[in-house]
């Protein structure tokens, strides 16, 4: 107990569950906005392998932190126009498509890795985003600014989608595609629009792995992450302020896991704490599954006249 | 641009649409190949080669078709249904575990049972413990409309950390020399190579019957038919009297057991015990083999072969040319995109205006 009262008040392990959070913070958002105008996107997790890849290339081959990010996010846009393409153009099963983008995304990054440095076994390295020391605010000054634009984009994602004709125009594509294009709304242009940009933000929470967490691009890196932003959008019911507190709750015990298996309680495997997020995933699917209010038309294809 | 359903559809197409789409993923992937520094008539020749190009390369193609079939079995039997399973990965080594629990208990530990009675068990217990796995996931999509796929792909990561666990603890061959590995089969429950001096085990002639038993059961019988009814239109069929609960439950037996199945052959025909790195990743490669074969049980026969093909093919022309093995998933993701694309064009006409 004193244990767990030492872990909580150490700054550390808050900086450590802001830093956790952030990735998921970045794709949670991406897949609510996809999943708002109606398309699930289960291409998250090889976007972010893409997105973490090209994003490290661009800066090893000297580009700037930046352009790593700009690069990563017109990774996710392209792979989120394919999947735009296949689901919106062609009304394609979503599940099936997002799956191939996913193994697609994930098989190209690691091929490309091979070939740019076919004998390396160490990882190459690049200088990472710097903590924001200047900021002087307790915690978020040891984060990096991807971390603050992660926290930007939260209200900013909630008043478009939810105070702006945008906004209504993605969640009524989302609910009823029939009457948004009986206002005039394009569904197809409106759907793509959301994918894209939802998936670009996919691409970011990719790079932050490499451009921010960590220095190098490692096989693997992603590890479920898109997955669990995939559960999060659930428990969030769809909105961005929700995601958020999901996002940070996850990291919380994550981070949490990570120092309990360190302060050496024995008695269980390690293991059991690495479940721990995962169970709690499930949990929270499931208790909020009865009252989940996904967007009506959430995974049914729409095609002009048919009905 | 549009879709327009075409009236009629020629037989020829549906030859034509995955012959096409074999044709459009080989010309993309040429340019990665190019990139890479290969010539590319060499590469494709050489990959040829190592997957079907001598006996010894279709025996290790066949040996890896078998697990592959069994979880593309397991994948197009749920889909069918409309139950996303993307947890064959989990259930695969959920049978795999219970396969070497109950096999386990002969030797050692004073139990001395026939192997004509055990080896039944066994598989038994392997495709049941892959079906519990699935079981929760299902009836909570039924009971409480919990999306399947999240909860399903979450599992895959419970249950390769309680099998790392299981394999660190209780399960753990105590003379593995520290490795975490389980027991290893007894020799006699061991299934028995299908050609001498190569890998390839019986388990080949298992998943290619269970696949005609599938193929058997969705095409000719009342289950069969509910099963495919409930994936057409859930709501419909059970205004029909199609029932949907006990429908699940059956899905989720065969589609958990199959891949629970998978994992128990491997283990009995090839490694003989349990490790991490069993399945690299037979699981979610059965849900491309699934959709390649367009959900037909006996598509997935050729399907997982191709697949099969495209990996180990991709294994030994890597060591001669140099191209990254990451060839192999790209050409099999690539396909996959194409046959849907290509299956699609047989349905539908393009307008563009």
């Amino acid at each position: 107990m004193t244990e767990l009262l030492d872990i909580l008040a150490n700054p550390a392990f808050w900086i450590a569950t802001l830093r956790v959070a952030t990735p998921l913070i970045l794709g949670t958002l991406g897949v609510l906005l996809c999943e708002r105008a109606g398309v699930l996107n289960l291409g998250i997790e090889g976007i972010m392998v893409a997105g973490a890849f090209t994003g490290w290339l661009t800066v090893y081959a000297g580009y700037g932190l930046w352009a790593g990010v700009l690069v990563a996010a017109l990774t996710g846009a392209v792979f989120g126009l394919l999947h735009a393409w296949l689901t919106v153009g062609l009304a394609l099963s979503q599940h099936v498509s997002g799956l191939g983008i996913t193994l697609l995304a994930t098989a190209l990054s690691y091929y490309g890795y091979r070939v740019s440095f076919p004998k390396v076994n160490t990882p190459p390295t690049i200088e990472p985003f710097a903590p924001m020391e200047w900021l002087g605010v307790p915690i978020l000054s040891a984060q990096t600014p991807l971390t603050l634009l992660a926290l930007l984009l939260v209200p900013l994602l909630a008043w478009v989608l939810l105070r702006t004709p945008l906004g209504l125009a993605v969640r009524m594509v989302g609910e009823n595609p029939q009457a948004a294009e009986g206002q005039g709304i394009s569904v197809a242009a409106t759907r793509t629009g959301s994918i894209v940009a939802g998936s670009a933000l996919m691409g970011v929470a990719g790079s932050f792995l490499t451009l921010s967490a960590f220095n190098a691009f490692f096989f693997n890196m992603i590890n479920g992450r898109g997955w669990i932003c995939v559960a999060l959008v659930v428990f969030a019911s769809w909105l961005p302020g929700k995601a958020l507190l999901g996002a940070l709750l996850f990291a919380f015990f994550d981070a949490l896991q990570l120092r309990l298996q360190q302060a050496g309680d024995a008695w269980l495997p390690y293991q059991v704490y690495l479940m721990l997020p995962y169970l709690l995933s499930i949990l929270a699917l499931v208790l909020v599954a009865r009252k989940a209010a996904y967007p009506q038309a959430l995974m049914k294809p729409y095609r002009k006249g048919e009905r | 641009m549009r879709l327009e359903k075409r009236n009629h559809t020629s037989p020829a197409a549906y030859v034509l649409a995955p012959v096409s789409a074999v044709v459009f993923t080989l010309l993309v992937s040429a340019l990665l190949v190019l990139w890479a520094g290969a010539p590319v008539g060499q590469t494709y020749a050489l990959l040829l080669q190592g997957a079907f190009g001598s006996v010894f390369a279709l025996t290790e193609t066949l040996t890896r078709a078998t697990p592959l079939i069994l979880t593309g079995l397991a994948a197009a039997v749920a889909f069918r249904a409309r139950l996303f399973n993307i947890g064959a990965e989990g259930q695969l080594y959920a049978g795999a575990l219970a396969a070497v629990a109950v096999g386990g208990m002969h030797g050692g530990t004073g139990l001395e049972w026939s192997p004509y009675v055990l080896f039944p068990l066994m598989m038994l217990a392997a495709a049941l413990a892959g079906a519990a796995l699935l079981l929760g996931p299902a009836l909570m999509k039924a009971r409480l409309g919990v999306d399947e796929v999240v909860t399903t792909l979450l599992l895959n990561f419970i249950m390769l950390l309680l099998v790392s666990a299981l394999l660190d603890g209780p399960m753990k061959d105590p003379l593995s020399m520290g490795w975490p590995q389980s027991v290893a089969l007894q020799g006699d429950l061991e299934l028995s190579k299908l050609v001498p001096q190569t890998r390839l085990h019986t388990g080949l002639l298992w998943a290619v019957s269970l696949a005609v038993m599938l193929w058997a059961l969705l095409a000719r019988t009342v289950p069969g038919f509910d099963i495919r009814a409930a994936g057409a239109n859930a709501r419909a069929a059970a205004f029909a009297g199609v029932p949907i609960t006990p429908t699940v439950v059956l899905v989720a037996l065969l589609s958990g057991g199959l891949a629970g199945l998978a994992g128990a052959i491997e283990v009995a025909g090839r490694t003989s015990y349990v490790t991490l790195d069993m399945s690299p990743g037979y699981g979610y490669s059965g849900i491309v083999i699934a959709m390649l074969a367009g959900l037909h049980p006996l598509g997935v026969i050729a399907a997982g072969t191709f697949v099969a093909g495209v990996l180990v093919g991709a294994d030994s022309m890597s060591r001669a040319v140099g191209v990254p093995t990451y060839i192999a998933d790209v050409i099999v993701a690539t396909s996959l995109i194409a046959v849907l694309v290509a299956g699609l064009l047989t349905q539908y006409r393009v307008r563009w205006k």
